[in-house]
């Protein structure tokens, strides 16, 4: 009864999610926007706290101390490094869905389902690719002497293509077989390679769409761990994030006239081009 | 439980056409701070971080997943606030 009615006011907070996007996208209300998104995260967070049977003391510490970072980070950075300071945030969110994933796998209760276990495979592929892609893209925003010559990955969109073949081989055994832990690490591994060969050859002046993009996967990745931890505020949200910022990266690259392919495709020939 | 997920499964194929339906015309100033709310939106995953870390049943699970806390409450802290003083700079001055 107590859960359903959390769950019940969960939608509470995916509605005011949806309305806080909503304005967020009109230059007059976008603050009210902000605001409401995040009242409505915070309610999801009291909700989530209010359904837990006891809340340990370091769960709270861990709050405060992530609190004070990401707080002590968004004040102190200089308006003109905003935008890498989204994509170092955008990646935090990325690797906390391949914990959380790889925390419900090693409980001792979680179902092995085929669906569970899929959910799972995802989380941690998505996730680890938008956490190293993000940390690339921060790098080359912030310009970091290791990105300030291009750099060429031999044959890199094959590598790429290799790697994301073993991903969905992984993926699928997984969720086949049930066993979870090693496979889970591997795919964990894997995508995080990925996430660099796949960033890496992008040019710098593309690196808002690049962020855009992975927003949007670090969407889906919350919306899979939803799966995981069959939760719906997570689904919902985290979907609304994946479908949205996958509309707002084809509306900046229109701005930049340039295509999605051009974008990330174009990195690579020129890479081929240099070298 | 295939009814569970079958439900599950509803609810987010509706969210992904809400979520495409939403975003139309964006003025392009409005690009970044955009990006960056909707950024700290997918630090929802502080939900799930929030439960692998109280759990009880498996001591490994609680430190991975309070690692996950704190890495989602860096990106929903953060996130929010660097999107609030963006869009304070585009406030008409008075």
């Amino acid at each position: 009864m107590y859960e359903a009615l959390i769950n019940l006011a969960y939608v509470v907070s995916a509605i005011l999610f949806i309305f806080g996007l909503k304005y967020m996208s009109h230059p007059r209300t976008a603050v009210k926007g902000n605001l409401i998104s995040a009242g409505a995260m915070l309610l999801a967070i009291v909700l989530t706290l209010a359904a837990l049977k006891m809340i340990a003391t370091y769960v709270i510490i861990g709050l405060v101390v992530g609190g004070i970072i990401g707080a002590v980070l968004a004040i102190r950075v200089q308006m003109t490094d905003v935008p890498q300071l989204v994509a170092l945030f955008n990646g935090f969110g990325g690797a906390a869905t391949v914990f959380v994933a790889g925390a419900e796998l090693l409980r001792p209760n979680t179902s092995t389902a085929p669906d569970v276990m899929l959910a799972a495979a995802l989380s941690g592929l998505i996730g680890a690719v938008t956490f190293w892609g993000s940390l690339v893209a921060y790098g080359k925003l912030q310009e970091l002497q290791i990105f300030k010559k291009p750099i060429d990955i031999p044959s890199g969109a094959v590598v790429n293509i290799v790697m994301v073949a073993i991903l969905l081989l992984l993926t699928i055994f997984m969720a086949g077989s049930g066993w979870s832990l090693i496979p889970y690490i591997l795919i964990v591994v894997i995508a995080s390679i990925l996430g660099v060969t796949l960033v890496v050859p992008i040019g710098g002046a593309d690196m808002p769409v690049v962020i855009a993009l992975l927003n949007s996967y670090s969407g889906l990745a919350a919306a899979a761990t939803g799966f995981v931890i069959d939760n719906n505020v997570l689904i919902i949200s985290g979907s609304l994030v994946g479908a949205s910022g996958l509309i707002l990266t084809q509306i900046m690259c229109k701005a930049m006239n340039r295509s999605l392919v051009n974008v990330i495709f174009g990195g690579m020939q020129s890479a081929a081009a240099a070298s | 439980r295939y009814d569970a997920l079958a439900a599950s499964l509803t609810i987010f194929v509706l969210a992904i056409f809400i979520g495409f339906e939403l975003i139309t015309k964006v003025p392009p100033t409005l690009h970044t701070p955009l990006m960056s709310g909707s950024n700290a939106i997918s630090g929802i995953s502080i939900v799930g971080a929030l439960i692998a870390a109280s759990a009880g049943d498996a001591p490994l699970a609680a430190i991975v997943g309070l690692v996950a806390v704190i890495l989602a409450t860096v990106n929903v802290v953060g996130g929010y606030l660097v999107t609030h003083r963006m869009l304070e700079m585009f406030k008409p001055k008075r």
